[in-house]
């Protein structure tokens, strides 16, 4: 065959090593950070990561919930009943607490899963209150007011404070570049293909074979458990646990929809991109108060004005550059593209 | 046994009623041309064939299998591909992945690539291989259209409205294209109101109005039934 395929590109190859240089000091920032950059990076890989599942769900597989603070809170119960209960260490409850956070949203899928479009979103919501009701009637943790993680299920998992703070930091290192990795493996994969077509025709997807209704499911399942992870890990961070905290729509969807809305939906670089401007908006602005909620509200129509696919969407296009090649590049033999016979007849 | 076999096949939109009993048995190796006026139901007919939509009654055998309740992605994968008469392009994707997620999804599965770059060379599609679908010309978004149905490697290809706003030229080499298809043992289904292409192709011609099929037989037969002409009168054909 005179063709090949590739699936780089030379800005992607030039990424991929400052990525591989940035996690790389990134890894070593216990050793260089202070207590309070250690704990701005961990929440950084948070919201990278709580964003870029969201986009999977809401950007490819057309699954707008907001409804993702069930399994932050989900994750952030289980890890505290692991802990205080089963006497787990905290680190090794995060993937205990993903595993039931992804099964608990198969009968959850079940029900919003009979709903479409802004009846799935509110659906989804709906759930997420259940799930906070609930958890407010379970008086061995603490019911409606919460409970806190014991100092000595802290001190079990690392003797000094320095060596909790790196394990944490790393963890949530993991979990942040993690989530980004895996999500571009998979999109270039079998899977991915179809994710991404589902992404752009439901209808013609299903018309050419793709099972658009089980590849749904288990990007929802998948999310569910990945989100319960990192709800796991928040609580970790955060020591206390109350139910209102758990289940916040605000802190856990809807700053992450602005994230990903920002940065550019149904893409792997938005998220990142929306994420450090969330960052550096808050960083700047959080002292004051409502106002700063108003800004980023502003901003987020002013973006959906200007650049509906986002501050990448309007990059990408302007500049025709991807960081993540998902797709496929075929690689023409120019002296065929040189006979008119060849051409598309599309004049 | 017909390869494809409909039985009574119902379909209402609240009070409007598309199709009601609708008949039609179509034999392996045929191209089947499907005339009618707008509102005839014919694209409603493709919908329930390939499962987009669901019959209210009836039900659909192919190739000896009762298939009515297998949705979309299982009839394609039975070997049953369509064209969407307004295309439906993956926007976000170049040509090539879009006819790439017919050839991972479809029928066959061993060498997707290989069998992607074979349909957009058919198709005349190859050289716009990076391009992305969302900036193709109507022209070649139908075009894609019937390379992604062919990437599926279908028995039975339905087509709806492909030779619409073709030169003569392009027409001829869709003609051939088709004929292409059609030689390598695809049974085709085309509905079409470029009459003259389909009846340049066609080795039996259906007319359906109201949802009722009012002419069935050989071309040249059925542009002479009586009926055929008076359906026709007051239509106006785009030349």
């Amino acid at each position: 065959m005179h063709h090949s395929i590739t699936r780089s590109t030379s800005e992607s190859r030039i990424a991929a090593v400052m990525a591989i240089i940035l996690v790389a000091a990134l890894a070593a920032a216990p050793w260089w950070g202070s207590t309070a950059e250690l704990r701005l990076i961990g929440e950084f890989m948070i919201y990278l990561s709580l964003a870029s599942l969201w986009n999977l769900l809401a950007g490819y597989a057309g699954l707008i919930s907001v409804g993702q603070q069930a399994y932050v809170g989900f994750g952030g119960y289980m890890l505290f009943t692991c802990a205080i209960y089963l006497g787990l260490n905290p680190l090794l409850a995060i993937p205990v607490a993903g595993v039931l956070g992804a099964l608990v949203s198969i009968p959850v899928a079940f029900l919003v899963f009979r709903l479409n479009g802004a009846y799935f979103a509110i659906g989804t919501w709906v759930v997420a209150e259940v799930f906070r009701l609930g958890f407010a009637q379970i008086s061995s943790l603490g019911g409606g007011s919460g409970t806190s993680l014991p100092i000595k299920v802290m001190k079990a998992m690392a003797g000094s404070k320095w060596m909790r703070e790196a394990m944490i930091f790393e963890t949530a290192l993991l979990l942040g570049i993690g989530t980004v990795l895996a999500i571009y493996l998979l999109l270039r994969s079998r899977i991915g293909i179809g994710l991404t077509a589902i992404r752009d025709s439901q209808i013609a997807s299903a018309s050419l074979g793709v099972r658009v209704e089980r590849i749904k499911l288990v990007t929802y399942v998948a999310v569910a458990g990945m989100t319960a992870m990192v709800g796991a890990l928040i609580f970790i961070t955060k020591l206390r646990i109350t139910p209102d905290a758990a289940f916040s729509v605000n802190e856990w969807t809807a700053f992450v929809i602005f994230i990903v809305v920002i940065g550019g939906i149904g893409t792997i670089e938005g998220p990142i991109i929306g994420t450090i401007v969330f960052f550096v908006l808050r960083e700047y602005m959080a002292d004051l108060g409502s106002v700063y909620l108003m800004i980023l509200g502003a901003m987020a129509i002013a973006i959906m004005l200007v650049a509906p696919k986002g501050i990448w969407g309007y990059v990408r296009e302007r500049f025709n550059l991807s960081f993540f090649p998902v797709g496929y590049r075929v690689k023409l033999d120019t002296e065929k593209a040189l006979k008119p016979t060849d051409t598309p007849g599309g004049t | 046994m017909a390869f494809l076999s409909l039985k009574n096949l119902e379909k209402r939109y609240g009070a409007l009623v598309v199709t009601d009993g609708f008949s039609l048995d179509v034999d392996q190796g045929e191209i089947l041309g499907i005339l009618g006026p707008n509102g005839a139901g014919k694209t409603t007919l493709f919908n329930l064939i390939t499962g987009t939509v669901k019959p209210d009654g009836g039900a659909i055998e192919f190739a000896g299998d009762d298939i009515s309740g297998l949705d979309a992605a299982s009839r394609c994968q039975q070997g049953i591909s369509r064209s969407f008469q307004v295309p439906h392009p993956f926007v976000g994707m170049s040509v090539f992945e879009n006819v790439l997620v017919g050839s991972t999804f479809g029928r066959q599965s061993h060498g997707p690539e290989e069998q992607a770059l074979r349909v957009l060379e058919l198709t005349g599609l190859k050289q716009k291989s990076n391009v992305l679908a969302g900036s193709l010309s109507l022209l070649e978004r139908k075009r894609l259209e019937m390379a992604r149905a062919l990437a599926t490697a279908p028995e039975l290809l339905l087509l709806d409205e492909i030779a619409g706003g073709l030169t003569d030229s392009e027409c001829k080499s869709l003609l051939a294209a088709i004929q292409d298809v059609h030689d390598s043992g695809v049974t085709i289904i085309w509905i079409e109101h470029v009459v003259h292409a389909l009846l340049s192709v066609a080795t039996r011609l259906v007319v359906v109005d109201f949802g009722r099929t009012i002419a069935d037989g050989k071309p040249a037969d059925v542009m002479q039934d009586e009926q055929v002409k008076s359906v026709y009168l007051g239509v106006d054909e785009d030349v």
